[in-house]
């Protein structure tokens, strides 16, 4: 009695451990018959969509469930599943450079920014699209130098653009007038961005100038805030044709004694609790800003879909109360003006399936209705020369700004080692903002901690 | 006899097969889930793999350049420093102290008194990581209950603050360790109840009869019948904590100006936020020395078997 009992555990135990093994195996296969392994049969093909959900509300999923709908409509072989990550901006590119390495986890279609593009390409996560792109009429129709976000290092090209954005300052027009201010305001050098803020400061309670500084904030530090003083000295961040960074500029030093003039010789930025927080973004541009507590913000385009109808600070006419002006050079020389230009792109990962199907899905995306339908929804900047000239987009408030801010776009290096480089320079930020750190010292240790990185013979 | 001696020998090796046949499910599990990650990652540290770009296609072998660039970076001294002051006071003077002496003044109490303490504390530890970062950040914030109550009794007491103070952006390590003691307690509580709830009362009554005084009876009877349990609760809470990544990942995000940047977090940022994944496991085995250096340092040290 005793063997037998002992005999029949040994037997049940090893048959539950194997089921175990064997549904597992009988799950991913079953996953992929999901994913519609199974194409070129007549069944249905699903395409995977993913894009950074970040809470409500959330105009690129709905914009893809709508596209989904009249896709649908449109024909009966695939079926687009929206498959969104949520996730904070830092967070996203680290899951989706995890989710490409595998055919388990590659969606079909993926929302990418264009400053990662030439680092996935590298990699081998991406679909070279050139000769899909040749036989593409549309391609013409798209902006020139967009284009140019979406090439990776050898030249090709590996996303279709969806959205571009600029960057400048936005003024409320109320503590504006408080202050004795034009409500019409174009800054056109540092100089007259300090006189009005001193102003505000002088005439008003609300806080002058506010800008990204805390490097929990990430690349937002970066773009938004130091390479849109940087590249306002003259200078740029890395010499693409020499392939050298500049670490010895005088305009690093002259970016940081910017910030340090506002935040702590000056007294014109935000305390830093509002300052130095994870949640600065909206807290300032959902809250702060629209009812005045804050008069200007140094700040990126779409932020506009705040202030417009459906926002989180939905004004009846907001170009009456909010204004948008460019970021000005230092001194008003070169360009005049400038802004950081970046952008998303839908690109193919490599180890997805149906790659046919996914670029269909995207052309049919990137027409000009639906790319319209896109930058409207989004509050972001169309990408196509078409699009841009149509009557309602150009209408939409703060576009003629934001556009015209792109004539003097400059993109971030296209290099592997930029996410790296970039978190030296929040990090420097961040201390000259807190008074850790004087101007210089944040230049010196920007430069030690590049030519750590790169070596000394690759900077300049 | 020779025939006895062999069949005990038979037996006993068709017991050591029965046995291997066995626990060979337990080895694979734990060969795959732990020793292939392991191995790897001591093997990856020698190289310059990284999540994108050009060096995420081929594995690169550097050799020794990793371990070079951690010496001259500077950032990694001071992670070090901080995650010592971080396991020192959350996990050694806070999670250890604390669960000994709630453990203590809980010893021979009313039953539902206890229990209404147990669960409490109990309560903070099996609530996940994240909501304990996130439930703190609100409990510190400007506008949260323990700047209500300052200001509010900053009214009436002057040396208190009048306005409400930025914890975690003034005090970081400080909101940080005190949140991680918070949330830890409860595991040492439960080690030391058990352990002092098994000697017995007559014990220390016996001592003090002979005339020692309440804290000499618990110095030197008391602690030294637990000392197994005070080892291997050191030895636990010390790795757990040295570990603690997502609390301060949420409060702080490792600053502000990396003040709470220690290794877990540093280690975070390198590998995923800057891609770098050969750098961030070649500073992952700096932690698994460190864990190492303190396990060895409770057994010699404090002269236990384990």
């Amino acid at each position: 009695m005793k063997n037998i009992g002992k005999g029949s555990l040994i037997i049940f135990a090893s048959t539950l451990l194997l089921a175990a093994c064997g549904n597992g195996n009988g799950e991913s296969t079953g996953e992929d018959t999901q994913n519609g392994a199974t194409s070129g049969n007549g069944e249905e093909v699903t395409l995977d969509v993913t894009w950074r959900f970040a809470g409500d509300p959330d105009n690129i999923g709905d914009y893809v469930r709508e596209f989904s709908d009249w896709y649908s409509d449109e024909q009966d072989e695939v079926v687009i599943n929206p498959d969104p990550i949520t996730a904070s901006e830092g967070d996203y590119f680290s899951n989706v450079s995890l989710s490409l390495q595998s055919a388990d986890t590659a969606p079909e279609i993926l929302s990418q920014d264009t400053f990662m593009i030439s680092a996935d390409a590298n990699a081998g996560y991406l679909v070279n699209l050139d000769d899909l792109v040749a036989d593409w009429d549309e391609w013409d129709n798209f902006i020139e130098n967009i284009k140019d976000g979406v090439l990776g290092e050898d030249g090709s090209v590996y996303g279709i653009p969806t959205t571009t954005d600029s960057r400048g300052i936005w003024y409320n027009k109320s503590v504006f007038e408080e202050a004795g201010l034009p409500t019409d305001w174009q800054p056109e050098s540092w100089n007259d961005i300090y006189e009005a803020a001193e102003m505000v400061r002088d005439n008003t309670e609300a806080i002058p100038f506010s800008m990204n500084l805390a490097s929990v904030n990430g690349e937002a530090v970066t773009m938004q805030t130091f390479q849109m003083l940087w590249y306002g000295t003259g200078e740029t961040m890395y010499d693409e044709e020499a392939q050298l960074w500049n670490v010895n500029g005088e305009g690093i030093i002259e970016s940081f004694s910017f910030i340090d003039e506002i935040m702590n010789q000056r007294n014109l930025g935000p305390s830093l609790s509002v300052a130095i927080n994870q949640n600065y973004g909206s807290v300032i541009m959902q809250d702060m800003f629209p009812s005045g507590a804050v008069a200007m913000v140094l700040d990126g385009s779409w932020n506009m879909s705040h202030f417009v109808e459906g926002g989180t600070a939905e004004f009846d006419n907001p170009e009456d109360e909010i204004g948008f002006a460019m970021m000005p050079t230092q001194d008003g020389s070169g360009d005049g003006f400038i802004t950081m230009a970046g952008g998303w792109s839908w690109v193919i990962p490599e180890n997805s399936q149906h790659h046919e199907e996914s670029w269909e899905a995207i052309k049919a995306m990137s027409t000009e209705e639906w790319q319209t339908r896109r930058a409207m929804k989004e509050g972001t900047l169309t990408v196509r020369q078409d699009s841009a000239e149509s009557e309602e987009y150009a209408d939409r408030p703060f576009v003629e700004t934001a556009t015209e801010a792109l004539n003097y776009a400059h993109f971030r290096p296209k290099h592997d080692l930029y996410p790296n480089i970039s978190i030296f320079i929040q990090n420097a930020v961040e201390a000259v903002a807190t008074g850790n750190m004087t101007p210089e010292e944040a230049a010196e240790d920007y430069r030690n901690n590049v030519v750590d990185l790169v070596g000394e013979e690759n900077t300049y | 006899m020779a025939s006895y001696a062999a069949d005990k020998k038979h037996k006993r090796l068709s017991d050591n097969t029965k046995t291997s046949i066995f626990l060979s499910p337990a080895f694979v599990v734990l060969a795959i889930f732990f020793l292939v990650p392991m191995v790897l990652t001591i093997v990856i540290a020698f190289t310059n793999l990284a999540l994108t770009g050009s060096q995420a296609q081929q594995l690169q072998f550097v050799g020794f350049d990793n371990f070079v660039r951690m010496f001259n970076d500077n950032q990694l001294y001071s992670s070090i420093i901080l995650t010592l002051i971080f396991v020192f006071f959350s996990a050694i003077l806070g999670q250890c102290l604390m669960g000994f002496i709630i453990a203590f003044m809980m010893k021979g109490k009313n039953s539902t008194f206890r229990r209404i303490i147990g669960i409490a504390v109990i309560a903070a530890w099996v609530t996940p990581e994240v909501v304990v970062g996130f439930a703190w950040t609100i409990f510190l914030g400007d506008s949260g209950t323990v700047n209500n109550v300052l200001t509010f009794l900053g009214q009436y007491l002057p040396f208190l603050p009048q306005e409400p103070v930025a914890w975690l952006f003034q005090y970081p390590m400080v909101s940080v360790v005190v949140a991680n003691i918070w949330r830890g307690t409860a595991f040492s509580m439960m080690a030391f109840q058990t352990a002092l709830d098994d000697i017995p009362t007559e014990v220390e009554e016996a001592a003090i009869m002979d005339g020692a005084s309440r804290w000499k009876s618990v110095w030197n009877i008391t602690i030294p019948m637990v000392k197994g349990t005070i080892v291997t609760n050191l030895l636990l809470v010390t790795l757990q904590t040295l570990g603690v990544f997502t609390l301060i990942y949420t409060m702080t995000g490792g600053g502000p100006s990396g003040s709470t940047m220690t290794l877990p977090v540093y280690m975070y940022q390198q590998a995923f936020v800057s891609f770098q994944l050969g750098y961030g496991t070649a500073i992952s085995l700096v932690l698994l020395l460190i864990g190492a250096i303190f396990s060895l340092f409770y057994i010699k040290f404090l002269k236990v078997k384990i």
